[in-house]
């Protein structure tokens, strides 16, 4: 009945080929888009912001740039964790080397040296691949962890060996350091997540897109037929790497704010990605979305049930919480490989035949 | 002799000793692998489960101790005997088997057919939920384990090196045992791929699926035994490093190594496996020998793996692996 694209006549090549065609979903994607920007600056509070919104926006961008990677690509990488890293990293030695520049252009100039990084890491990508590959990305997140607690330079000798966010504003607001409001890092951390996923869409639609999966489906065919590897490989590892890094940079300066490259960014950030990304849905921008809302508000609820309504210690539940999370990915894997994204597919098509299926 | 060239020695010698338990990890990856395809992520974690069962068992521990009293409000945690250490092995070894059974029955039975990249995942969910369920089992602490193998410096090599060089090495007799232990697994896995009925379905396996099936061999029993048997490696692998530096978490993360050690050797070979597990355990302590001064240490963190991309770039199947042809 809501939900049905009869009557949705198109008639301009633009109007085809828009983002999102049918008009329920353009109406849907309005109202979440208006309730993210119109409502939620208003309602939230620290607690819903530290706990669950911050971790969702920043996580979502990060699983965007994994899910070009591996899920549009298909090169698997579990490097994730250290390019995080790069982007955090970057971004404090940019905000300390130059206190004027403005946070926004910091971020994106964070993004801009993880997708240098990346590339570098890549290259072996074009002479391996599967697990091959996963292996060469895991010298990657064990070097440039070690690299950056072992060379004083990246955190600026400090004693501890942490690097600390300090204030920056954007237009008088504070987004990062102690003075942040739950408000403005929403926003910025939003503002970031809405360019990074028009970004996604877009690049993943075009001639680049298709060279991906050209190269994800089957390499040899795809070189024979034109797509050039080493640009669709390398361009890959660059968008994936420049999205990772921001989330690594807002990570570190908005939400975290002090960090240590080994406690924050270890082989589990990489893990978690990588799970958001099945969890959700290889290749599919709503996936990442949905991968990584069920990941962080999944434990949060059920250290909610556990400790708070059940009264378990809280590494009973922490024990309890890997073992479901493992579970969890063996049981998507068996009953849909497809993730979150091939559930939502499937409840479109029963709402377009809704009420009458016959 | 100059002595940097004899510590040199005492490096690598110990780095031969950490090789073979890098080669025992990785030597239940090849069993997995060359049975069913399956790159199993979960091994390092199966190594840690399995010695947390061996000291669960020997010490008399309640399963399940901190969930029952979290449920229930009681305050169990030991039987209140302790078992011989080798009826606590033959117990763990029926809970690998039991295990493997289990594995092959929920999951991979149902995967069957998938890309390789869908159940390397599955073993990655595999791995946490293991690592979860063996906290809850036996509780997170770190556990010392001891299996009647005498630890400490071993007299006999100090006395023959100094007898030699004027210079004792240092060596753990632990390592000496692991070494041997490991000698004697290789052989009798060996013996038991080329004389047994089993071993032989087991290659036959390996060597083509539908031929194999075409003959009357029974997959899913192949594939319950080769679980069975990494199974087994992964609790010899697993009672040498819990003997050695504890049953604790980073136990699991041994696995991790075992993969730049695969990659030296190539996935589908044993020697492979043992060669490569003893030039990674070499070429890192070597390394940091020599690097120490110019970079700082730890570099054992990262050495494997870029020894491994390095080697990816000349010969991406390994020293031993097959070599890989591609058709459209």
């Amino acid at each position: 009945m809501i939900y049905r694209e009869a009557g949705d006549f198109k008639t301009t090549y633009a109007a085809d080929n828009q983002t999102f065609p049918i008009k329920g979903d353009r109406f849907a994607y309005y109202l979440v888009l208006a309730f993210a920007l119109g409502v939620m600056p208003f309602i939230i509070n620290d607690y819903w912001a530290n706990a669950i919104v911050i971790p969702f926006l920043i996580y979502t961008i990060a699983a965007l740039g994994l899910n070009i990677l591996i899920g549009y690509c298909g090169q698997l990488s579990l490097g994730t964790g250290a390019f995080m890293a790069t982007g955090a990293y970057a971004s404090f030695k940019f905000m300390t080397g130059f206190p004027e520049l403005n946070i926004v252009i910091v971020v994106i100039l964070s993004g801009f040296v993880t997708a240098g990084v990346g590339v570098a890491f890549g290259l072996p990508s074009l002479r391996i691949k599967g697990f091959y590959l996963a292996v060469a990305t895991l010298a990657a997140q064990f070097f440039l962890i070690w690299l950056f607690t072992r060379a004083g330079w990246f955190y600026n000798y400090s004693p501890t060996g942490m690097i600390t966010a300090p204030t920056r504003t954007v237009f008088g607001y504070a987004v990062t350091g102690p003075r942040a409001s739950a408000v403005s890092m929403y926003l910025f951390c939003l503002f970031f997540l809405i360019a990074v996923a028009w970004l996604a869409r877009n690049l993943t639609r075009g001639t680049l897109g298709r060279k991906w999966m050209a190269i994800r489906d089957m390499d040899i065919a795809a070189e024979i037929i034109g797509v050039n590897p080493l640009m669709a490989k390398l361009s890959a590892f660059a968008v994936s790497s420049f999205f990772i890094g921001i989330a690594g940079a807002l990570l570190f300066a908005v939400y975290l704010g002090a960090v240590e490259a080994g406690e924050a960014f270890g082989i589990d950030k990489s893990f978690l990605v990588l799970f958001m990304v099945i969890i959700g849905g290889l290749g599919s921008i709503l996936g990442s979305f949905l991968g990584a809302f069920f990941l962080i508000v999944g434990p949060v609820l059920l250290k909610l049930l556990l400790v708070n309504q059940l009264g378990w210690s809280s590494d009973l539940a922490a024990h309890f919480e890997i073992m479901i999370i493992g579970a969890l990915i063996v049981v998507f894997l068996i009953l849909e490989p497809h993730g979150l994204t091939a559930l939502w597919r499937t409840i479109k098509d029963k709402l377009r035949l809704w009420p009458f299926p016959h | 002799m100059p002595d940097t060239m004899l510590f040199a020695m005492e490096a690598a010698l110990n780095g031969l000793t950490a090789g073979v338990m890098y080669a025992l990890v990785a030597l239940g990856f090849v069993l997995i692998f060359k049975a069913s395809g399956i790159f199993n992520f979960a091994q390092g974690v199966m190594a840690l489960f399995a010695a947390l069962t061996l000291v669960g068992l020997q010490s008399g521990q309640i399963p399940f101790a901190h969930l029952i009293n979290a449920v229930f409000g009681t305050r169990v945690h030991h039987f209140g005997f302790t078992l011989p250490t080798l009826v606590a092995i033959a117990g763990t070894v029926v809970v690998m088997v039991a295990f493997a059974w289990l594995v092959e029955r929920f999951i991979f039975r149902h995967l069957v057919n998938q890309e390789p990249i869908i159940l390397f995942m599955a073993t990655i969910g595999l791995a946490y939920f293991l690592e979860g369920l063996g906290d809850i089992m036996w509780g997170a602490e770190v556990k010392r384990l001891d299996v009647g193998i005498p630890q400490g410096m071993s007299g006999a090599v100090d006395e023959l090196t100094f007898a030699w060089f004027g210079y004792g090495f240092y060596i753990d007799t632990l390592e000496l045992w692991a070494a041997l232990i490991a000698g004697i697994l290789v052989i009798s896995l060996v013996l038991f791929s080329q004389y047994t009925k089993q071993g032989r379905a087991l290659r036959a396996v390996a060597d083509d699926h539908q031929a194999a099936l075409s003959v009357g061999i029974s997959l899913r029993f192949i594939w319950v035994l080769v679980w069975s048997l990494a199974g087994i490696v992964a609790l010899v692998a697993g009672m040498m490093w819990g003997a050695k530096s504890g049953v604790q978490f980073s136990l699991s993360l041994i696995a991790l190594k075992a993969l730049p050690v695969l990659i030296l050797g190539g996935f589908t070979s044993i020697p492979g496996a043992i060669v490569g597990g003893l030039i990674i355990g070499v070429g890192e302590k070597l390394f940091d020998f020599f690097m120490q001064p110019i970079v700082g240490g730890a570099t054992e963190n990262w050495f494997a793996y870029m020894l491994a991309l390095v080697f990816l770039l000349f010969r991406p199947q390994g020293l031993f692996g097959e070599k890989i042809i591609e058709r459209v």
